[in-house]
């Protein structure tokens, strides 16, 4: 079943009297349950791609069906509710609210989700716990470490169990031991939860973790290959 | 929908993390509704204070001076001469249909001595009718009657003020006193009164019949003289009608011509105070308003920082949206944060005016009144200050970019 599909996408962004193209028609279709890596240099439109697939814009022409809904037809409040219900996202630079603890930061789609106090506060620990930060829930961003900000970061892309995962450059401010360690929750994820993950890197070595890799350049798809595992 | 309670806690939490600013920003707000307080509690004092005189002073009240005087060109003021007779007051009381009652004044200052002690005060004589015209019952014993007017028997009721400076805690009723060294029976006490409009002790007098000042304390060579009359209308309409009355019969009794000046005053007191009850009340509204102007100013302080605010979160704001958060969750949370400043800004606003009412009281000496209508009004009024002033900030956060608000450094 393709839970993503973006048919002759095209985004136009107008700066004064230039017209700049950021996505020129962009085809593609990503099945439940794959583990997508994006790739391509900086103005490739990757970016510009991932915030439409993430609901945070629209494209100017051409269609996008997330889950068979025609996002193009929606107002501003119905986005919020499909990126609140279908999508986590994990930053690269972790977008944890600040002075704030880790198991609050985890409540807080459930908090715009009208879900109970008692069951936010269950859900969120729970899923503390599979990012494996149990008994870390009243640390605040400033007492943890960079990967274990990333880790609270996924499990509240994780606590409204949304099918899809969108991470932009989630290793880019991780060292390499951690970043292995932040890619191997994700596979898990992927293959144990059946999460569709999406995911944007410049690093080859990261990209190995998926197992479909798609690259952009100036704002269309070079190529879109299968990842063999050896 | 969003959750309330946890909004209210975000919102203190980021009120919290900039203490200085809040407090600042609050100083405001508590400026504002301590004034609109304090101001409110001090009209409000006045006000009484002029109703408690009103009331004092006796309802429905006019004043019969005599009339001024021309000799040879000069014009004197008014009382400088005696034209006011005992046959005028009745003649006033029988005639003048809108008139209840009416009560003679012959008045002096006296030295009067009981035992040991002497006081000197101002001895009224006048008729049973005074008591009922100045609304002024009895403490103890009785009043003189209409019997002891007509014999000029030397009876004589005393106020608080001089029974305590003749006779401390004694009972003075049935006691003789000196008055000019004219024998008098105590046979009644005034109930107290207190101070008088214009700060005088009201309660520091004495009344004895009218007959027997004019007889044996304050001779006149003209026989039935008074001073003054006190004239009570039959209610708070029939004063303009009573006035009339009694300028006409005057007039007619005195043989004024068309063309002479009254040889007489009818003075309206209760007018006069109604008037300056009047004017405290439209001074309490502009003290008030001009209060409030600082509260609004409070309120734009709050918009100011709100506006900081959301510049300073603006990724905080992008990261709410990107992970769910509609329109009016965005709105919901700056405008309770905006509430919560001006709401804690007004509790501790309530509690400055009430302080600083209470020293206004005890330094100045003032009457205030601080009503729960003034709280609840000043109270409601900072929520709203908060609402108005939240919205704005708050609007425009709502309105941010997800995308950009992400990026914001």
């Amino acid at each position: 079943m393709a839970i993503v599909e973006a048919k002759d996408i095209s985004k136009i962004y107008r700066l004064g009297d230039i017209d700049l193209k950021a996505l020129r028609g962009v085809s593609l279709t990503i099945e439940k349950g794959e583990f997508v890596a994006v790739m391509g240099p900086s103005g490739s439109g990757k970016s510009t791609f991932m915030n439409i697939l993430g609901c945070l814009d629209k494209p100017t022409s051409g269609r996008y069906l997330l889950e068979n809904v025609d996002i193009g037809d929606l107002e501003r409040d119905e986005l919020a509710t499909i990126r609140n219900k279908k999508i986590g996202f994990v930053f690269q630079g972790f977008n944890l609210l600040p002075r704030t603890s880790a198991v609050e930061n985890v409540e807080l789609p459930m908090l715009y989700d009208g879900v109970p106090a008692k069951e936010r506060r269950d859900k969120s620990l729970e899923a503390l716990k599979d990012v494996g930060l149990e008994g870390r829930g009243d640390h605040h961003p400033n007492q943890l470490s960079g990967g274990q900000q990333q880790r609270v970061a996924i499990a509240r892309a994780l606590v409204n169990n949304a099918p899809i995962i969108l991470a932009d450059e989630p290793t880019g401010n991780l060292d390499t031991k951690t970043s292995a360690e932040i890619m191997e929750i994700f596979v898990r994820l992927n293959t144990q939860s059946n999460i569709t993950i999406i995911l944007v890197t410049h690093e080859n070595d990261i990209a190995a973790y998926s197992r479909r890799i798609i690259k952009f350049l100036d704002g269309r798809i070079i190529s879109d290959e299968k990842v063999v595992k050896s | 929908m969003i959750n309330i309670p946890s909004t209210f806690r975000i919102s203190f939490r980021a009120l919290r993390v900039n203490k200085m600013r809040s407090a600042l920003t609050m100083l405001g707000i508590i400026i504002g509704v301590g004034a609109v307080i304090t101001m409110l509690a001090v009209g409000t004092g006045a006000s009484r204070r002029i109703a408690e005189q009103i009331s004092s002073m006796g309802s429905n009240l006019l004043i019969i001076l005599p009339g001024a005087t021309t000799a040879g060109g000069v014009r004197m003021g008014a009382g400088t001469q005696p034209t006011l007779t005992m046959g005028d007051a009745d003649a006033i009381k029988r005639e003048c249909p809108s008139v209840s009652d009416v009560a003679p004044v012959l008045n002096g200052v006296a030295q009067v001595i009981y035992g040991h002690q002497n006081w000197s005060t101002g001895v009224i004589g006048t008729t049973p009718s005074m008591l009922v015209v100045r609304d002024w019952p009895l403490a103890s014993g009785r009043s003189f009657t209409d019997q002891d007017v007509k014999s000029a028997t030397k009876v004589c009721l005393l106020g608080q003020t001089v029974v305590d400076n003749l006779f401390g805690d004694m009972n003075p009723v049935g006691q003789f006193i000196r008055i000019k060294n004219v024998p008098f029976v105590v046979i009644g006490v005034l109930a107290p009164k207190g101070q008088s409009a214009q700060g005088q002790d009201q309660d520091d007098t004495i009344y004895v019949p009218v007959t027997t000042a004019q007889k044996k304390l304050f001779g006149t060579s003209f026989p039935g003289m008074i001073r003054i009359m006190m004239v009570k209308a039959r209610s708070t309409e029939d004063l303009a009608p009573a006035e009339r009355q009694i300028n006409e019969l005057l007039r007619q009794r005195h043989h004024i011509g068309p063309k002479q000046d009254n040889d007489f005053t009818v003075r309206n007191l209760t007018q006069i105070m109604q008037t300056a009850e009047q004017s405290t009340k439209v001074m309490t509204l502009l003290l008030g308003a001009i209060a409030s102007v600082s509260l609004l100013v409070g309120g734009i302080g709050i918009m100011n920082i709100m506006l900081v605010s959301v510049t300073e979160r603006t990724r905080e704001i992008g990261i709410r949206m990107a992970i769910g958060a509609k329109t009016w969750d965005i709105r919901l949370q700056f405008i309770i944060e905006a509430l919560t400043l001006s709401l804690i800004g007004g509790v501790a606003g309530i509690i400055a005016g009430i302080s600083t009412s209470e020293l206004i009281s005890a330094l100045a000496g003032w009457t205030t009144i601080v009503s729960p209508l003034s709280i609840l009004l000043a109270f409601g009024f900072s929520g709203m200050v908060g609402i108005f002033f939240g919205f704005y900030p708050a609007y425009k956060a709502s309105l941010l970019d997800p995308i950009d608000a992400l990026r914001y450094e």
